[in-house]
């Protein structure tokens, strides 16, 4: 079983192969169901905000174990402009962009956890997990 | 990849075949503004059973597509989003307000003819 795998954001056409992977990697470790639309979803918003704001960066999926919960965990790495204000960033609606402004917000929403650092000038990484039932 | 658009009287039918990427959904876009015009279509279906994942951009752009297509004359009914799609769509907060969205291919269309009907009989 593949445990880590990266995928090259360089374009919109990435964002499909992102999700495809998240797909297979979080079928392997045994999500089902909805939970796999919700992470491939969740991906999608993520690979996006990369393309969209950033041209270029990369996705990492991996396993995650924690505290007894195992699950998946997904990275979204750029370096691109950074985020100068995340918390507006966060703010479902707002966009700076031309999209509705639901993708870094939802992306929260369905995923158990996410964090952003980031710094003007210095890029971007969400890191977002979800957890088995 | 490319979404085969098909003539049903005056309707058309897009039948999505395979996972979309955000050039071909507006490949899908302009298509349908085009084949409107050129069949003089008063309905439009877009059947997305096969699209696993139905994020905030494919949205926007089957939205925007419906409210471009009503310009045009035609109505438009989304048919065939699967349970799983519409429960992380209903999580990430996205609607399809103001759009027509029916069960599967056969609602869609029956959906279609009852909207041509009332059309009918209020004169329009």
């Amino acid at each position: 079983m593949e445990s880590e795998v990266r995928v090259p954001i360089d374009s919109a056409a990435d964002i499909v192969m992102a999700r495809q992977k998240g797909r297979t990697l979080a079928t392997e470790l045994g999500f089902d169901g909805s939970d796999l639309t919700l992470i491939a979803t969740a991906i999608s918003e993520v690979a996006r905000n990369i393309v969209t704001h950033a041209k270029s960066g990369e996705i990492l999926l991996a396993a995650s174990n924690h505290g007894g919960k195992r699950g998946i965990s997904i990275i979204a790495r750029d370096e691109g402009p950074g985020i100068a204000d995340v918390a507006r960033a966060m703010q479902y609606g707002y966009s700076t962009g031309k999209g509705l402004g639901v993708g870094l917000p939802g992306a929260k929403w369905l995923m158990d956890e996410f964090e952003i650092e980031t710094k003007v000038g210095n890029g971007t990484k969400v890191t977002m997990k979800k957890w088995l039932k | 990849m490319h979404v085969p658009i098909l003539k049903q009287g005056d309707c058309l039918i897009a039948s999505v075949q395979s996972v979309l990427s955000d050039a071909d959904l507006l490949q899908l876009r302009d298509d349908l503004a085009d084949r409107v015009g050129q069949f003089r279509s008063r309905g439009v279906i877009i059947d997305v059973t096969v699209l696993d994942v139905i994020d905030s951009f494919a949205t926007r752009t089957l939205r925007a597509v419906a409210h471009m297509l009503k310009l045009r004359g035609a109505e438009t009914v989304i048919v065939g989003i699967q349970p799983d799609v519409a429960f992380a769509m209903v999580q990430l907060g996205l609607t399809l307000e103001g759009v027509g969205t029916a069960l599967d291919l056969e609602e869609g269309l029956a959906y279609l003819d009852r909207l041509s009907k009332k059309n009918l009989k209020h004169g329009k």
